[in-house]
């Protein structure tokens, strides 16, 4: 397979063997470091992350789609102290003290949320230098973190921001490895070090894969996996010796293990990388077999075929709209995956896998909508918007923080200019956690990165 | 299908194939027609198609006699989209590496390598970008172990085995990083390659039929020969650059080789040259939601790239498709350039000017703009019977073509990706495998 190197981006990274993981974010440690006699006592690489100052705000006209399901005409957002204050109709008054945003023929939904992104562990630009998202050195590596290879100055985060609306993402190990290691949620605010975006309480979650990639990627090394079986294979027998470690006296520390013990204690998710109908079944069963859960199948081309068997295990499909056919294992992928997902009752997740994807998740989702309507399957807008925000972020674990608009819940939002299922309409403003992060109106309101600064189109509008 | 390259050889493997479509004269009256020339949608418009050609487009006539006329109220009509830069028709599945025709790192042949032998009208690619309003394309191949990529050719995507429009409509040669990578690790090393391949291009062209070349040469005699038509003007040279620095090096070259009638693909940084490009008259096509300094050569990326050039005066067409920047995608893209209207600070493009980009403006960069034979991407008198359908705003995402012609054929709209469609949409397997439900 070959492209101009200049648009490697149009390729899907997972298609490229570049391995994309998924892992866990932080908060789940406490628990864990119980069972290890004190020998981690304290959550390691602790997010030092607190909300940047904002104003009490309120929204007040706009179309307000909440993220779980509610869409409110008229309505009215209140943010106040970093949280989610108040969401209601024009019957909502808006307090003294708010700044008043006239939202009137625009929209108002929960930040966007990624649940698969490369940003930081492949940034821009894309050197070797900087090319820190596959371990592809052995075939499982639970014991990689996402968190040790992001580099927070990769300009891709602010594209998101502005250009996405994302507040929220989850940043994974590539897909080379059956068990890529930890992937990492974050918060999408600039920062010197991964721990002051490192979201507070999140889960960790296991990047796993399943496969042309491991086999591919190992069978070139001409060692196992080398086939589908042999995937299988070493899984199974991981799982195993984890059992052993989990139900051994934690003597000797041992960092893969350590995750692989979460993942079967139900304290770290499982993301699994996985396209084919047939491998999700068994890699379903897999799981059935040694006592963990997959939380969601990522790029899952395929999931439409299973959409019954995905709803009664309760495993939400991540997908793209529709891409297809870049890969063996993609072949079948169709633009109807998540409508008919939606119609069968499963959990839809849209992601992106991409810098450039991460930044029009509200269009992906609407280009898949659009595809169900034609063979008559009607999802209302109020409906689609959870396909990136609140189904993600319960997927990540992380649904009862953020991911929809109801008091209490962080203050991540975004002001839209016009509906976001059009592609006519952008991000205006950003609030992560009640902080305005990005104002379309006020050019220093662009985060410009250290790599960016005093380079050409320094601050620019991208 | 292109009529000029209808061959008698062609018809019989058509009919080897299954009867022939045939081009029907019709009309689509009450719709909002665009006509893809960057003026702005005309609302109650009608459209004519006779003989495979466009016969009239705009407001204000009366619906034609006797020829079928279809109901457009509350529908859209523009040109076929023109993809240009794209792969299709060279690849099955894009990893899977027997079905692929893109590259080839292991041939000793460069400049002489011509696409067009490959091209797969029956490829499933095909048929799902014509269903989501594709209608023309050029396609290119990819570096092999040279700065020179080889021969693109042009295509129609009609269901019918003759897609070839123009064989070796432009060479392709890479002088970016790529090319400086592929010439053996500088953009120096890349330059001296080129102006060595044409000096050799020069040469061979002056020698008696027959003779011997020079014995220091590089290129083969095939790559040699390959470029005659690239020094000489007569074939279009695609130049793969993105930085700034490097579109102006470009364009100097015309001062030494002055007949090169270049296209320049990538131009990343090209607003920040867009005076010069502009007053070079040469075009461009670019990926236009290029924002973020992927390589260190697209540093100054900007989604308002392409309107600050086209404000500039500069003729900037959208292209580059190929992995899963698919074809079909152009629309999407196009409407992403007019959203930029509304950001402050940005610039992006009107609504027609949006269209242009994806239909006229490629064309007309191709060559295929009415410089010879019919005119393509556009809806004008005389121009090719491509004309798509849409249910509602082309470039909005809820919207997609309910009908294609091509050459005035109405296409199928069946693809691989509706008949996987219709098997899953019920997921009972009571009775029989799925395998049964075809």
């Amino acid at each position: 397979m070959r492209n101009w190197p200049a648009m490697v981006r149009a390729l899907p990274l997972a298609a490229m063997g570049v391995a994309l993981m998924l892992t866990p974010a932080a908060g789940v440690a406490k628990k864990k470091d119980r069972d290890k006699d004190g020998a981690a006592a304290q959550t390691p690489y602790p997010s030092t992350y607190r909300p940047y100052p904002g104003r009490p705000t309120a929204l007040v006209g706009g179309t307000v789609f909440d993220g779980r399901g509610q869409r409110i005409e008229n309505g009215t957002v209140l943010l106040k102290d970093g949280k989610v204050e108040a969401v209601g109709g024009a019957d909502l008054a808006v307090p003294e003290g708010y700044d008043r945003i006239d939202a009137r023929g625009k929209f108002v939904t929960p930040g966007v949320i990624d649940i698969h992104s490369h940003l930081g562990d492949y940034p821009s630009p894309s050197v070797e230098a900087n090319s820190d998202g596959n371990e592809a050195t052995a075939p499982t590596t639970p014991d990689v973190w996402a968190e040790h290879s992001v580099w927070p100055q990769d300009p891709g985060f602010s594209r998101a921001l502005m250009n996405g609306g994302v507040t929220t993402l989850e940043i994974l190990p590539g897909s080379a490895n059956l068990m890529g290691g930890r992937a990492i949620t974050v918060k999408n605010v600039p920062s010197l070090t991964v721990q002051g975006m490192k979201f507070p309480g999140a889960p960790y979650a296991l990047k796993m894969a399943c496969g042309e990639n491991p086999k591919r990627v190992y069978g070139e090394k001409g060692q196992k996996p080398s086939t589908r079986m042999g995937n299988f294979a070493v899984n199974r027998q991981t799982w195993i010796d984890a059992r052993a470690y989990m139900d051994g006296d934690h003597a000797q520390r041992d960092l893969g293990k350590e995750t692989l013990e979460g993942v079967l204690k139900g304290e770290i998710l499982v993301q699994n990388h996985c396209y084919r109908a047939d491998e999700m079944a068994l890699v379903m069963d897999m799981a059935k077999e040694f006592g963990y859960k997959v939380t969601a199948f990522h790029h899952a081309v395929e999931a439409y075929k299973i959409a019954d068997l995905l709803k009664a295990n309760d495993v939400c499909a991540a997908i793209w709209a529709d891409w297809y056919g870049f890969k063996m294992e993609a072949h079948d992928g169709i633009p109807e995956n998540a409508a008919l997902l939606q119609q069968a009752g499963a959990c839809v997740v849209i992601h992106s896998d991409s810098e450039d994807g991460i930044q029009r998740l509200n269009q992906a989702a609407a280009s898949a909508r659009a595809a169900g309507r034609r063979i008559g399957i009607e999802i209302a807008d109020e409906a689609v918007i959870p396909w990136f925000t609140y189904n993600a972020a319960k997927a990540m674990g992380i649904g009862d923080k953020t991911g929809s608009l109801e008091p209490g819940k962080m203050g991540d939002a975004v002001l839209w200019n016009g509906n976001p299922l059009s592609v006519y309409s952008r991000p205006e403003k950003v609030w992560v956690d009640g902080a305005m992060l990005y104002d379309a109106d006020d050019p220093k309101r662009r985060p410009v990165s250290d790599f960016e600064l005093g380079l050409p189109g320094e601050g620019d509008v991208k | 299908m292109s009529r000029r390259l209808f061959t008698s050889l062609a018809a019989i493997a058509t009919a080897l194939v299954g009867a022939q479509a045939q081009a029907q004269d019709f009309a689509v009256t009450h719709a909002t027609v665009a006509l893809g020339d960057g003026t702005e949608p005309i609302s109650d418009a009608t459209v004519v198609v006779r003989g495979g050609r466009i016969a009239a487009a705009g407001a204000g006539m009366a619906t034609p006699a006797g020829i079928p006329v279809i109901d457009g109220t509350g529908k859209w009509v523009t040109p076929g989209i023109f993809a240009a830069y794209t792969d299709l028709g060279l690849w099955d599945v894009d990893a899977v590496d027997e079905s692929n025709d893109k590259s080839a790192d292991d041939s000793p042949f460069n400049a002489a390598l011509d696409i067009s032998v490959a091209l797969n009208p029956a490829s499933e690619h095909i048929a799902i970008n014509r269903a989501g309003g594709v209608t023309r394309a050029s396609v290119t191949g990819f570096n092999g172990k040279s700065i020179f990529a080889g021969q693109g050719a042009v295509i129609d995507l009609g269901a019918d085995p003759q897609m070839l429009v123009q064989p070796r409509a432009f060479q392709v040669v890479s002088l970016g990083e790529n090319g400086a990578k592929l010439a053996g690790g500088s953009r120096v090393a890349a330059y001296v390659t080129f102006r060595n391949a044409l000096r050799e291009a020069r040469d061979i062209a002056a020698i008696p039929a027959g003779a011997d070349r020079k014995s220091d040469v590089l290129l083969t005699h095939a790559d040699a020969v390959a470029l005659v038509p690239v020094v000489q003007g007569v074939q279009k040279l695609y130049v793969e650059v993105e930085r700034a620095a490097d579109i102006r090096a470009v364009l100097a070259l015309r001062t030494e080789f002055p007949k090169l009638d270049m296209v320049i693909v990538g131009a990343t940084e090209g607003w920040m040259v867009a005076a010069d490009l502009a007053a070079a008259k040469v075009p461009v096509l670019v990926m236009p939601m290029n924002d973020l300094p992927a390589q260190f050569e697209q540093i100054a990326a900007t989604q308002s790239n392409i309107g600050r050039m086209t404000k500039a005066g500069v003729k900037v067409g959208i292209g580059m498709f190929a992995g899963m920047n698919q074809p079909r995608y152009a629309p999407q893209q196009a409407g992403n350039m007019v959203a930029l209207t509304k950001v402050p600070g940005a610039t992006g493009l009107s609504w027609g000017q949006a269209l242009a980009a994806i239909t006229s403006i490629p064309a007309d960069i191709t060559g295929m703009g009415g410089q010879k034979g019919a005119a393509q991407g556009v809806l004008k008198p005389g121009a090719v019977g491509d004309v798509v359908l849409w249910d509602g705003d082309p470039l909005e995402l809820s919207s997609a073509p309910v009908k294609v012609w091509i050459d005035g054929i109405d296409q199928p709209l069946t693809t691989r990706q509706t008949r996987l469609r219709d098997r899953y949409k019920s997921l009972d397997r009571t009775y029989l495998p799925k395998a049964y439900d075809w």
